[in-house]
């Protein structure tokens, strides 16, 4: 099998384009797991943990760019972006085990297209962006838009995501992450949400966003979530109606991990307790 | 030789383990390090049918394929004649055991052996693998245990026929054998009682889990002779088993134990190397062979699930005055599943004056169960301290005092027979009552649940020899297999005779031919029997330096006195004289100094334990936290007082794994879907407390030092201990194994129902 570790993102690109089955490597956390499990081989591997853009986060007015490669430590040691998106640096936190996260990246996480994926969720609940670079040049879309089944995602052939795009935030804003595993760590979500809200002074939510993982075949967004808890400071009965609401949205499977049952009532807890760590977080801003 | 209180100057200390820098630096070498000139790599086909008849086999293109040395199936393999060859606790039937290595005419499980290749690399032998044609009739399969003894179920065996029930049956079945133990009047019993609670459990299969797979490297000779490498719980075991399935000589083969990652019983048997033999020998040349963890879970032996029904009759002043249980156990594809350790012991903490208890081994489609830590123990404490904590509770009195007051001391008769001598039941019990944890606080969906277990302890054959160095230190050399820190405590126990610091002696674990024969490293017996088999051999040397001494004074050897590391003249100029000054001049008194001693251990004193566990119940996802954990136990004596924590801790915590979520699930075809750890749920290190391990010690008086095995007793009561715990902290009886999150959550909502 090839392999190959550009320097610039356009090298890669030309690297896919040229090599017979190439796939995109960063952390290799789930690639290489695959490969040894037996899928079926590959053509070619394109290491991209060599190129600095795909590696690096940086901060400007228009919020974060978190380079698609950048593994799970960097982000979670990245004070600002910490401090900015407590709850996608909690989901990258969550990945593995501290050796997984010296390599795990957002954007294998994503492209990996694991409906049970921890930070595609919280970026979905972010508003985050894809910024995508293939033969046919660059697009953005977002970040919900990416995986379209199990492992099958929306990307052309040749394409990969170079980085995502964070919005800006206001005051008064935070995110939260939770996933339901049955262990403390190594483990995959049985259900995951992914909250953003934003407040107004007077502490009622002005706007909100939630995602949901493990519950469909690719991570979801609620679509209510904004009806639901706009207007209104979390109250109990406004809980009870996002978690009926996140229960509802979700087409889970029975599975070894978990029954259609278990999986719709708990990811509504999930969504109601990641709402109250993100409206407490915000208030506290 | 019996137990003597004397004071101890090594024993009971915490000298930092002999094997402990090879291990924390990664220089010791597990089955899988082993490497040889010119070696192959063997591989086998397994069957992803749980069941189903094997039409034909066709290999010619894996045979056909370059770099492929042998091909082998059932038919290559020989079958022995029958015969049971004893293992620690199982005994194993030797042609059970062939047909079980490679299937014959049919597969009993996914994952059942149904070819095996050797080739000149791994990716080679895989390739070969996907080359052999297997023509399949796919049986119906069964796996529940009451299902399987449905008379309608799929029959596994058209030729077992229950053993032990009246009248013979005439058709065959999956049900191998029934076990009873009993005594008094059940009716009697049940008639005077006050209070009589009967409930229904179950359990699932459930895997050791040691980190290291199975491997091994096998070297058939032209003149017949051949090695093994492997990690095993009993070098000798494994040379036994090779030889009787391949028809060979003692002699014949020589098996040389690696270091073990763990075995928990289950590495008490044989998968590879009579397979690895077999294609060696076919090949002409050194085979290597490994397990993935995949076939670790589908093919070696689990635990049984089981389904146990429990009925307990008790006084109004809390005297239970009869115990009735009906154990069905899954023995896998073959007959012997540890039933009937379940049925002995499952009462064993209790005197109960009338008891019935019933153990039945049913064939069923999962690979061959075989030994899991006090094998048996587990599933039955499981059931029995659930309906003692019911008890309790309806009685409205301390599940612990009314532990005590119907435990077990010395001079009560066992369920399975014998008078017990000293034993530490009472001990533990008021030690658990006494310990802070009894009293703290607990908070809201918080709950404490206790729990005892009782575990036999085995005794058996080990050998030890003592050899004096020329400058005084000391080899010391055994046969058992170290798991659980047994160099350390066995050259402890030699250091304590010889009156010297334990880094003196250097203990060597070696193989099957340097060394008389000796027992598995299982039933909690090497610190017992092989720690008498080394402190006889001390002695034997500490005589014969008192010999030497006297020699080199010119004196009798009775006025000889050993103390302290040298031997000290009784009378006269009051003389002495070290280790290493009569070692230095052995040439000259007679030759080189060597102890040796080869025993049958009896007299392993049982172990009794008490544990008590706090849960955290999260009621809206069904989540269970465990958040604090004491283990008392009675060690007889604690000669390595951290390795005996160790055990406590480690029994502890893979019965709370096994309490919470581990495992085995099928699809609807018998298939299994959980074969590696990320499915197969055990506790990761987050997961768990600190578990205080408080060791009582109640000697045993079959030891010189006191000591009972500990390995085993303390997997026996978490289960119950964890399911009491919740029960306590939400008012729900989990009585289905395991206590996993979306079961939790459905009976939590179920009695929410019910409550309307
Ligand atoms: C022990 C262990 C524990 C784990 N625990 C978790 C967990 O708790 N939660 C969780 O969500 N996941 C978990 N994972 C899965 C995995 O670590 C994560 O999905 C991780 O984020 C993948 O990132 P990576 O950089 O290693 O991806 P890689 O393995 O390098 O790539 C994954 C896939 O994405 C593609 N890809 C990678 N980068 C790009 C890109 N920039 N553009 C286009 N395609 C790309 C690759 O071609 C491949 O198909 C775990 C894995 C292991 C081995």
């Amino acid at each position: 099998m090839e392999y190959q570790s550009p320097a610039s993102i356009d090298e890669a690109v030309a690297a896919l384009a040229a090599l017979e089955g190439a796939r995109v490597m960063a952390g290799g956390t789930d690639l290489l797991v695959q490969l040894r499990s037996g899928a079926p081989r590959l053509g070619a591997i394109v290491d991209v943990k060599k190129i600095a853009e795909m590696c690096s986060i940086e901060e400007t007015a228009e919020g974060f760019s978190v380079g698609a490669a950048v593994c799970g430590a960097q982000l979670t040691g990245h004070d600002a972006f910490s401090r900015a998106w407590p709850g996608v640096a909690e989901a990258a936190g969550l990945i593995g085990s501290t050796q997984i996260q010296g390599r795990a990246s957002l954007g294998g996480n994503v492209c990996n297209a694991s409906p049970a994926a921890d930070t595609t969720p919280a970026l979905i609940a972010a508003r985050a962006k894809a910024e995508i670079v293939g033969p046919g040049g660059r697009r953005i879309v977002e970040v919900e838009k990416i995986a379209t089944g199990p492992g099958k995602t929306s990307l052309g052939k040749g394409e990969m995501v170079v980085r995502f795009l964070l919005p800006a935030r206001p005051a008064r804003a935070a995110d939260a992450y939770l996933r339901m595993i049955p262990r403390t760590e190594m483990d995959i979500a049985v259900a995951g949400a992914g909250v953003s809200l934003t407040l107004d002074r007077g502490g009622v939510v002005a706007d909100a966003r939630v995602g949901l993982g493990a519950v469909a075949p690719t991570a979801l967004v609620l679509d209510q979530a904004a009806d639901i808890l706009t207007g209104t400071k979390l109250e109990d009965d406004v809980l009870a109606r996002l978690a009926a609401a996140a229960g509802a949205a979700a087409t889970p499977i029975d599975d070894k991990r978990g029954t259609i049952d278990y999986r719709r009532k708990v990811v509504g807890v999930l969504a109601k307790r990641a709402a109250l760590i993100a409206y407490q977080r915000a208030g506290e801003r | 030789m019996t137990y003597e209180p004397k004071t101890l100057k090594v024993v009971g200390t915490r000298p930092i383990r002999h094997d402990g820098a090879d291990k924390v630096t990664g220089r010791a070498n597990y089955g899988a390090d082993f490497k040889l000139p010119g070696m192959l790599w063997g591989k086998v086909l397994r069957s992803p049918h749980a069941h189903a008849r094997i039409r034909a086999i066709d290999v010619s293109k894996a045979k056909a394929l370059p770099g492929v040395k042998a091909v082998i199936t059932g038919g290559d393999m020989p079958m022995p004649d029958g015969g049971v060859t004893q293992a620690g606790e199982s005994a194993i039937n030797t042609q059970h055991l062939a047909k079980n290595l490679m299937a014959r005419d049919k597969v009993l499980y996914d994952g059942h052996p149904v070819a095996a290749v050797a080739a000149i690399s791994e990716s080679i032998a895989r390739e070969a693998l996907d080359l052999i044609e297997v023509d399949y009739e796919i049986l119906p399969h069964v796996i529940d245990v009451e299902e399987a003894m449905k008379p309608d179920a799929p029959l596994l065996h058209d030729d077992l026929f229950t053993q032990n029930v009246e009248p013979k049956p005439e058709k065959p079945s999956n049900v191998a054998q029934r076990i009873f133990v009993g005594k008094g009047d059940m009716e009697k019993g049940f008639s005077e009682a006050d209070i009589v609670i009967e409930r229904h459990f179950t359990t699932k299969p459930v895997h050791q889990g040691y980190i290291e797979p199975q491997a091994c490297v096998a070297n058939f000779a032209e003149d017949g002779q051949a090695v093994v490498w492997c990690s095993s719980q009993g070098q000798f075991l494994i040379r036994d088993l090779c030889v009787n399935m391949l028809g060979m000589e003692a002699s014949d083969l020589k098996v040389i134990p690696a270091e073990i990652g763990g075995g928990f019983g289950g590495k008490t048997t044989v998968y590879l190397e009579p397979l690895a033999l077999v294609l060696s020998h076919k090949a002409g040349r050194p085979v290597k062979m490994t397990m993935s963890r995949g076939e670790v879970f589908r093919s070696t032996g689990p635990t049984s699930g089981c389904a146990i029904r429990a009925k307990i009759g008790a006084l109004r002043d809390g005297t239970i005055v009869a115990a009735e249980m009906d154990l069905k156990f899954q023995a896998g594809a073959f007959p012997g599943s540890p039933v009937g350790a379940a049925v002995m012991f499952a009462t064993a903490p209790y005197d109960i004056p009338n008891l019935s208890i019933t153990g039945w081994d049913v064939c069923v489609n999962v690979p061959k169960i075989h030994a899991y830590r006090a094998p048996g123990a587990p599933n039955g404490a499981f059931a029995f301290e659930s309906v003692i904590d019911e008890l309790a509770r309806e009685l409205n009195v301390d599940p612990i005092d009314l532990r005590a007051k119907n435990s077990v001391a010395e001079g009560s008769k066992a369920p399975y027979g014998p008078t017990h001598g000293p034993l530490g039941g009472l001990e533990c019990l008021s030690a658990a009552k006494n310990h802070p944890h009894y009293k703290a606080n607990l908070g809201p969906n918080q709950g404490r649940g206790v729990a005892s277990g009782f575990w036999i302890n085995i005794g058996g054959q080990s050998a030890a020899t003592v050899v004096v160095n020329r400058d005084g230190t000391i080899a010391l050399v055994e046969g058992c297999p170290d798991i659980g820190g047994t160099r350390a405590s066995l050259a402890m126990m030699c250091a304590e005779v010889l009156g010297i610091e334990a880094e003196k002696v250097r203990p060597s674990v070696v193989d099957t031919t340097a060394i008389a024969f000796n027992d598995v490293t299982g039933g909690s017996r090497v610190t017992f029997a092989t720690g008498k088999a080394v402190v006889e051999a001390t002695e034997d040397a500490v005589r014969q330096m008192r010999e030497r001494a006297a020699k080199m004074w010119d004196i009798e050897p009775d006025s000889v006195l050993w103390r302290d590391g040298a031997a000290h003249e009784t009378g006269g100029e009051g003389r002495s004289l070290t280790i290493a000054q009569i070692a230095s001049k052995a040439a000259k008194t007679g030759g080189q100094i060597m102890g040796h001693a080869s025993i049958n251990a009896a007299g392993a004193g049982p172990s009794l334990t008490t544990h008590m566990c706090d849960v955290e119940v999260d009621r809206e996802t069904g989540r269970v936290t465990i958040l604090r954990y004491t283990t008392v136990q009675d060690a007889g004596k604690a000669v390595h007082p951290s390795y005996v924590e160790g055990q406590m801790q480690g029994g502890a915590a893979q019965g709370i794994g096994w309490a919470l979520n581990e495992e085995y699930i099928h699809d609807e075809q018998g298939r299994l879907l959980n074969a590696g750890f990320l499915d197969y749920r055990m506790p990761v290190a987050s997961d768990l407390p600190m578990i205080d391990a408080v060791s009582g010690e109640v000697p045993n008086p079959n030891h010189p030092f006191g000591v009972r095995g500990v390995g085993e007793a303390p997997i026996v009561p978490p289960l119950a201990a964890i399911s009491n715990a919740i029960y306590d902290a939400t008012g729900v009886r989990m009585r289905d194994l395991p206590f996993s999150p979306p079961r939790v959550l459905a009976a939590l909502e179920e009695a929410e129902r019910a409550k309307g």
